[in-house]
């Protein structure tokens, strides 16, 4: 589109489009974004998805992730390999997942994910801690984490095992308005780099 | 070997470990792999209890027989430890509970949204007739009892999945495809899978199009408005206005600060509608039809400020706008009696025109009012503050990306995290009598200590108002000069923005006194003392303006008069803000850098200036039957406002350390907005149109009793113009008119609201019970869990010998639990209750 090369097939753009919240001019600036971390690395030509992987250390770099608590678990919730590499297909999903577009279900999934650390399909005591611990870059002290903690499981925490299942934890996002409705900003394609 | 026994316990803690290990977050072989791990841990959970064993039998050989002290050596349930007495059977069992899948193993996702489709397609009212083949049921059927992934390949579950989609709407199936967790590469195999099938959507028409002769062309077109399409999404979003400049504002400063910020977009487009209904029909009219003009006094400068002068005459105020009637064919008499019956062109009545353009724009500011109102109530209702939980998980704001505020947000997490501990803590020991009645006291001399001030206030601009006023009659019959006459003008707003602008800072310190415990109570108190002087204060002038007795009783035209003092406050209110601005926050900040030293910076007080806002807005609104052109000079001083205000914030404040609620904030900012501002002035110009007679000599609606009646003579007019439309003066006459109607329509409305607050209340019950179901759910699921447990040692204990004594050694913990623990429990586990039965009986 307007470019000296191509980059995606038509085909490969409607996919693109068909699967995430974005249009075609995101998605070429998305690409744009991906290659210039790497330049040697990432081909132009994408026609033929080649198998390409940044590893977490470029993109927990990116201003929009860079200062955030949670950098190295949203990269790593998206990378399909768990090391936190991410190919153009799982940046994509990424950023598709964390736009406004994105509905709250969907979010509240990856979400449940970037904060369960790992990865038991359950936000136990220790996910808790090491999640208080960012947020508030470990200015708390052990005493006030471990009474928060047992705070938090005691009302989150609503058939009694001790630790907080997806259910637990989407019944108690939905009485948080707030929550991931300011998500992280889509000024991954705006024209205008930061 | 010194491993100590409680490490094998703490499963989680263990799969942490080793998740850390290369892909356990690949969806494919996760499943797999955690299979593997729960098998490892499990055995590894066995050899700790073997060597335990070993090793306590060692130590005591009469450890067995003392149940207690192996009890205290457990450590307790409910702690966040994985059940630690399971054996691997029980943990297999657990791991591959649905619920313990969902979101993280890909075959899982697969089917619960296969099963999500199939009930999605269920519900449709149509189900098309080509995917009824028998095919589809037995795999479906299979479907629903379908937890245990071993059971169905990927292949196939993908196969049914894609069956389904299938049966759906394009869209929906779209939709779908859109919303399903899945990696992006797992989307398009399901999406290429799908356009092989069927061709979704576009692909369609690529299959077919060539075949035909006119194909290409249609194609063409498709293809066209696809792009066309594509093309106007994309521009919609970057015509958003401000969309940059917002996502700066939201990236250093958070939503609370951003909600501002969208607060005054949102004024700006409630004025730009009213002002381009007025501009369209009223405004533009009377430009091209000039009345015959009197001679403009020379322009000055100083108009700007008091919009007298040059100004008088002109657009911006209805002492300008004539009565006239265009493309007339008959005479211009008052009542238009003297017409030929056939009218050829339907007349363009100014003041009619006037009268409904004011009344439609109001009508859709409502409208647009009430509908955001309603949806920022959707979107905060059952929020709750104070709850850690939601502290914790929902506090990230994931759009702030600054250094310097990421660094403030966590240590405003921590210290809220701090403050909610306490407040915990304190519930529990309550203060003494004397200090609660102390306390009670301060509260209560603040409010009578606010509320004194507020009617000292109004007294006083009462009282300045009528001075102001005798000082201004004497200048007129001293003859002095003009720039004298307009300056004094100027200092009745003058004073009540300058009342406006201090009284908060009254009332701060009145806050810093009392000492609020919460500080949302505080947030809401400073808010509802603003609000009270600033709508006393406004009441006061409309009556003033109303009932003549002060100002603008001497002027020939008052509308033209209270138009003039409405802009005088209007730009004053701007002026003040400014000023506020400049030394608020850029004084303030220099003080703070250059004297103090400090690293830190003024607030930026949302609440202050959202209400500032309000007020403006208000005098807008009240203004807008005496000056059409008041919205143009509103969204002006907004424009105005946002990039003065994003340039002092900038440069200047620091996110704000009260912790606010931004859908909360905004919901009360909208109400507030809806509630005094909008009704108030929506009354106000009712009355106005009902009640107040118009000056006899200038504007619109001269030689009329009130305002109404030009909209009441129309009636008459048409029907007598136009005997077709009698119904329409029928339905004028007998129903609107009629004062029964609006009384049984006000029943009716009572009514409905009145059925609507009964169904809320009656879902909160249902929701009650339904959570009461869920915990009982959770004990049954716990009890259960043991049940197969003990079931599985029993087993075992028949099988080996050695199994059975640590079977002995679990033993009395269970009972522990059950009785220790909690006593409801084991109660509750006798008599399992639903509370549907509840409701069934």
């Amino acid at each position: 589109m307007g470019n000296k090369q191509t980059i995606f097939t038509d085909e490969q753009l409607d996919a693109y489009q068909d699967c995430t919240f974005f249009t075609r001019k995101e998605i070429l600036r998305l690409h744009g974004r991906y290659y210039e971390m790497a330049p040697n690395v990432v081909p132009m030509d994408y026609t033929k998805d080649p198998d390409v992987k940044l590893p977490m250390q470029l993109i927990i770099n990116m201003p929009e992730l860079k200062e955030n608590p949670f950098k190295e678990r949203i990269v790593e919730s998206f990378s399909e390999d768990g090391e936190g590499s991410l190919s153009f297909n799982d940046f994509v999903d990424m950023f598709s997942v964390l736009s406004e577009m994105a509905p709250r279900e969907l979010k509240a999934i990856y979400a449940f994910k970037i904060y369960d650390f790992n990865t038991d399909n359950f936000i136990c005591k220790a996910d808790l801690e090491k999640t208080l611990n960012k947020l508030t870059r470990e200015e708390l002290t052990a005493e006030e984490i471990t009474l928060v903690c047992e705070k938090v499981i005691e009302e989150a925490d609503m058939d009694g095992d001790g630790k907080l299942g997806f259910a637990d934890f989407e019944n108690m996002i939905s009485k948080a308005p707030d929550f991931l409705r300011y998500s992280l900003t889509n000024q991954v394609y705006q024209q205008k780099p930061l | 070997m010194s491993q100590p026994p409680s490490i094998t316990l703490h499963v989680p803690e263990g799969t942490e470990g080793d998740g850390q290990e290369p892909s356990p977050d690949n969806e494919r072989a996760l499943h797999t792999s955690f299979h593997q791990l729960i098998l490892e841990q499990s055995s590894l959970i066995e050899a700790g209890l073997e060597l335990e064993l070993q090793e306590r039998g060692r130590e005591s050989p009469a450890y067995l027989a003392i149940p207690d002290a192996s009890a205290v050596t457990w450590p307790e349930p409910g702690q966040g430890e994985e059940h630690p007495s399971y054996s691997s059977a029980s943990l297999q069992i657990l791991a591959s509970m649905p619920s313990r899948t969902i979101g993280r193993n890909l075959g899982a996702i697969i089917s619960q949204y296969c099963n999500r489709t199939a009930r999605l397609r269920r519900r449709s009212s149509r189900p098309p007739l080509q995917q009824l083949c028998r095919a589809a049921r037995p795999s479906l059927r299979q479907y629903d009892l379908e937890t245990d992934p071993t059971r169905a390949t990927l292949e196939e579950k993908r196969r049914l999945l894609v069956k389904e989609l299938l049966s759906l709407s394009p869209s929906q199936c779209s939709h779908m495809l859109l919303t399903m967790p899945l990696s992006l590469a797992e989307k398009r195999i399901l999406r290429r899978q799908l356009s092989g099938q069927r061709g979704p959507l576009r692909q369609r028409t690529h299959h077919w199009a060539p075949s035909s002769p006119c194909g290409w062309s249609k194609v063409c077109v498709v293809l066209g408005c696809r792009g066309l399409w594509y093309r106007l999404l994309s521009l919609l979003r970057t015509a958003q206005p401000w969309h940059y400049a917002l996502k700066q504002i939201g990236g250093r400063f958070g939503s609370s600060v951003l909600c501002y910020f969208l607060f005054l977009k949102t004024l700006l487009m409630l004025n730009f509608f009213s002002f381009f209904i007025l501009l369209a029909f009223v405004v533009v009219m009377q430009a091209v039809y000039p009345p015959a003009s009197v001679s403009p006094q020379p322009f000055t400068g100083l108009e700007l400020l008091t919009g007298a002068g040059y100004f008088t005459h002109s657009l911006l105020y209805y002492g300008y706008y004539s009565n006239v009637t265009l493309n007339d064919p008959c005479t211009s008499s008052p009542k238009g009696s003297v017409c030929p019956l056939a009218v050829p062109l339907l007349p363009y009545n100014l003041p009619l025109a006037y009268l409904f353009s004011i009344g439609v724009s109001f009508l859709v500011t409502c409208i647009l009012l009430v509908y955001s109102v309603s949806r920022s109530f959707r979107e905060s209702v059952g929020s709750s503050t104070g709850d850690l939980a939601i502290k914790v998980f929902c506090a990230w704001d994931f759009k702030v990306i600054q250094r310097r505020s990421v660094k403030l947000q966590c240590e405003n997490i921590c210290t809220q995290l701090k403050e909610l501990l306490v407040e915990q803590r304190s519930r529990s020991h309550t203060q003494s009598r004397c200090q609660c009645l102390g306390h009670c006291i301060v509260v209560l001399l603040a409010w009578v200590l606010a509320l004194a001030s507020v009617s000292g206030c109004v007294l006083a601009v009462h009282y300045f108002s009528e001075h102001m006023h005798m000082v201004q009659q004497e200048q007129q019959a001293q003859g002095s000069d003009r720039w004298q006459q307009e300056a004094i003008l100027l200092v009745l707003p003058l004073v009540v923005s300058l009342l406006n602008a201090l009284m908060p800072h009254l009332y701060n310190l009145l806050a810093m006194w009392e000492k609020q415990d919460s500080p949302v109570t505080q947030v809401y108190v400073a808010i509802i003392r603003n609000l009270t002087l600033k709508t006393m204060v406004l009441i006061l002038l409309c009556y003033q303006w109303l009932s003549r007795s002060v100002t603008c009783s001497t002027e020939e035209c008052w509308e033209t008069c209270v138009g003039q003092d409405l802009y005088r406050f209007v730009v004053m209110d701007f002026i003040f803000t400014l000023l506020d601005t400049l030394f608020g926050e850029l004084i303030w900040r220099l003080i703070l850098e250059k004297r103090l030293k400090t690293k830190q910076r003024p607030e930026f007080d949302i609440a202050r200036n959202v209400l500032e806002l309000i007020y403006g807005q208000t005098l807008t609104w009240l203004g807008i039957l005496f000056a059409p052109l008041l919205p143009a000079v509103q969204m002006l001083k907004l424009l105005l406002l946002f990039y003065i205000k994003k340039t002092s914030l900038m440069r200047n404040c620091q996110s704000p350390s009260k912790p606010w609620q931004a859908s909360r904030m905004s919901t009360m900012f909208i109400t507030l907005l809806c509630f005094p501002s909008f009704l108030g002035a929506a009354a106000f110009l009712s009355y106005t149109i009902w009640s107040v007679q118009p000056s006899e000599t200038c504007g619109p609606f001269r030689g009329l009793e009130t305002i109404y009646k030009s909209g009441k003579n129309w009636v008459l007019v048409l029907e007598k113009s136009n005997p077709n439309i009698t119904w329409f003066t029928w339905f004028y006459q007998h129903l609107l008119e009629n004062t029964s109607l609006l009384f049984f329509m006000s029943v009716a409305l009572i009514a409905v609201i009145y059925f609507n607050i009964q169904v809320v209340r009656g879902r909160q019950r249902v929701i009650c019970l339904l959570q009461e179901q869920i915990a009982n759910e959770g004990e049954d699921k716990v009890f259960l869990i043991q049940k197969l447990h003990s079931v599985y040692k029993q087993r075992q204990m028949f099988l080996s010998p050695r199994d059975a004594r640590s079977s002995v050694l679990l033993r009395p913990r269970d009972k522990e639990e059950d009785g220790g623990k909690c006593g409801t429990r084991a109660q509750r586990e006798m008599t399992p209750r639903s509370p549907l039965c509840h409701l069934g009986s």
